[in-house]
C-alpha cells in the first residue's frame, strides 16, 4: 500500500516513497522539506495549502501524494528566486498590509497567482469571488484585496 | 484516513474490472468530497480505482442538439468553456458557482452526479436541462437518475462516461448559497426545452426534484408574478443548523423568481 511518486517539484524533480493515503501536503512539507505551504484545517476549507498542480490551483491537503505523480508542482518556495527580488504580487501584500500573521499568506499568494493568470485586470469584486477559498483571520481582507489588486497592475506592466 | 491500494486504469474497461474484482473498491475522479468522507472516516474503501488517466473521460463536444460533457471535465473547464458559455449559458454560469476556485480546478462533473449530494449544484441542471447520463452500459434520462440522498440509479459497479445536455431556448440558475461554504442551500434551474418549461430544484429536498406545480404555473404564463401566492410542501424538506425546511421551502419560490426574472430580461 505504498508507491514511488515522481514529479517536477519548483522545476526540480523529486521522487519520494509515500504510503497511498499521505496528503501531497504532507508529502511537500514533511519529506520534501518545503513548509512554505501550511496546512491550516485540513478540511479543503482555509486555503492555507494552496500550491499549483499542472498551472492550476488546487489545495494540497485534499489531493492525495499518489495523484500528483507526473504532474509539475509549484509552491509559494517556487515562484521567485531565492537570493532574486520577490514577485511584485508578494511585495504589494508587504505594501498594502495584506497580511499580519502570514500563515495565510502562501495560499492568498498562490490563489491569486492563479486569478491573475486568467484574468489580468480583476475587479475588487472579482478578487473577493475568487479569494472565497482561502480564509484570513488578521486582516479583514481589505488589505489583501489592495494586495492582489496592485500586485495584478505590477504585473501587467512588468510580466 | 486509513490506507488502501491505489490503481491507475487507462481505461474504463480496465476499472471495471477492478471494480469488479474488490467489491469494497471506490472509483476517485477529482476527490473533492470522497477524500474528506475518506479523512473523517466516513468511508474507507480498500481500493481506490483512480479515473484520471483513462483518455476518453475527458473533453467537451458540440454534438448538434445537444453538448456532450465527458465525466473527468472540471467544473472550472465548463465554466470557462465557449461552447458552454455560447450555447448553454446558464450551465457554465452554474459551474462557475461551484465551491470555491480550487473545488472547480479539481471537482468533475462525473464524480458530482454519482455522488448526488443533495445540496451539489449539476443535479439541478441535469434535471432541469433533460440532460442525459451516458455510462459505460446504458444511457440514464435525467427524470430517472437520482434517487434519493446520496442514491442514484447508477449500479454499484457503473461508471459515468459523459452526460448530454440539450441545448435550451433559454435558461437561468439561481441559486441561494451558504455564505462560508457556498453550497446550494437551494438552487433553482428553469429552462425552456422545446416548448415545455422544466424547473428542478436542488438543495431543498433529499435529492433534486422537479415541481410540477411550477412547471405548470410558469407554462400558462412565464413572469415572476405568476409564482406569486404558490407555496412549496415543505414536507421532507433538508433542514439544518442554516435553514428550516419551511424556509428552505420559501426559498424555492425566492429563487424560481430569480431565475425567470433573467429569463424574461
Amino acid at each position: 500500500m505504498s508507491a514511488t511518486v515522481s514529479f517536477t517539484l519548483n522545476g526540480v524533480s523529486v521522487s519520494a516513497q509515500v504510503e497511498n493515503r499521505t496528503l501531497l501536503v504532507d508529502l511537500i512539507r514533511d519529506q520534501l522539506g518545503q513548509t512554505g505551504t501550511h496546512v491550516g484545517c485540513d478540511t479543503s476549507q482555509c486555503g492555507a495549502c494552496v500550491i499549483h498542480v499542472n498551472g492550476r490551483s488546487v489545495k494540497s491537503c485534499t489531493m492525495l501524494a499518489v495523484q500528483a505523480a507526473g504532474t509539475s508542482v509549484l509552491t509559494i518556495e517556487g515562484v521567485a528566486p531565492e537570493e532574486g527580488p520577490l514577485l511584485p504580487l508578494q511585495s504589494a501584500f508587504r505594501r498594502h498590509h495584506g497580511l499580519q500573521c502570514g500563515f495565510c499568506t502562501p495560499g492568498m499568494i498562490m490563489s491569486a497567482l492563479d486569478l491573475i493568470d486568467q484574468n489580468s485586470d480583476p475587479s475588487d469584486a472579482e478578487i473577493r469571488t475568487w479569494l472565497e477559498g482561502n480564509l484570513c483571520r488578521c486582516t479583514g481582507y481589505d488589505g489583501i484585496v489592495k494586495a492582489v489588486r496592485a500586485g495584478a497592475e505590477a504585473m501587467r506592466s512588468d510580466p | 484516513m486509513y490506507n488502501f491500494e491505489f490503481h491507475r486504469p487507462t481505461s474504463v474497461e480496465e476499472a471495471r474490472q477492478i471494480l469488479a474484482d474488490n467489491e469494497e473498491a471506490k472509483l476517485i475522479a477529482g476527490g473533492m468530497t470522497l477524500l474528506p468522507t475518506m479523512k473523517m472516516r466516513l468511508a474507507s474503501p480498500t481500493d481506490l480505482v483512480d479515473l484520471s488517466h483513462i483518455e476518453s473521460l475527458y473533453g467537451l463536444r458540440d454534438a448538434g442538439e445537444c453538448i456532450e460533457i465527458a465525466a473527468m471535465v472540471t467544473h472550472a473547464e465548463v465554466a470557462s468553456s465557449d461552447l458552454v458559455k455560447n450555447e448553454i449559458p446558464a450551465l457554465a454560469d452554474l459551474a462557475n458557482q461551484i465551491g470555491d476556485a480550487q473545488v472547480r480546478n479539481r471537482g468533475t462533473i462525473g464524480g458530482s452526479l454519482a455522488n448526488s449530494d443533495p445540496a451539489a449544484d449539476y443535479p439541478a441542471a441535469v434535471l432541469g436541462l433533460n440532460a442525459e447520463i451516458m455510462t459505460d452500459r446504458r444511457q440514464i434520462a435525467a427524470d430517472e437518475f437520482f434517487v434519493s440522498l446520496f442514491e442514484t440509479a447508477l449500479e454499484p459497479d457503473e461508471i459515468i462516461q459523459s452526460v448530454r445536455f440539450r441545448k435550451p431556448v433559454r435558461a437561468a440558475y439561481a441559486k441561494f448559497p451558504n455564505p462560508a461554504s457556498r453550497y446550494a442551500v437551494v438552487g433553482v434551474m428553469i429552462s425552456e426545452l422545446g416548448g415545455s418549461i422544466r424547473v428542478a430544484i436542488t438543495g431543498a429536498g433529499p435529492c433534486a426534484f422537479r415541481s410540477a406545480m411550477l412547471e405548470t404555473a410558469l407554462s400558462e404564463d412565464f413572469s415572476p408574478d405568476a409564482l406569486d401566492g404558490l407555496t412549496v410542501d415543505a414536507e421532507n424538506f433538508n433542514e439544518d443548523l442554516f435553514a428550516s425546511a419551511e424556509y428552505r421551502a420559501h426559498l424555492v419560490i425566492a429563487m424560481a423568481k430569480r431565475a425567470v426574472v433573467e429569463m424574461v430580461a
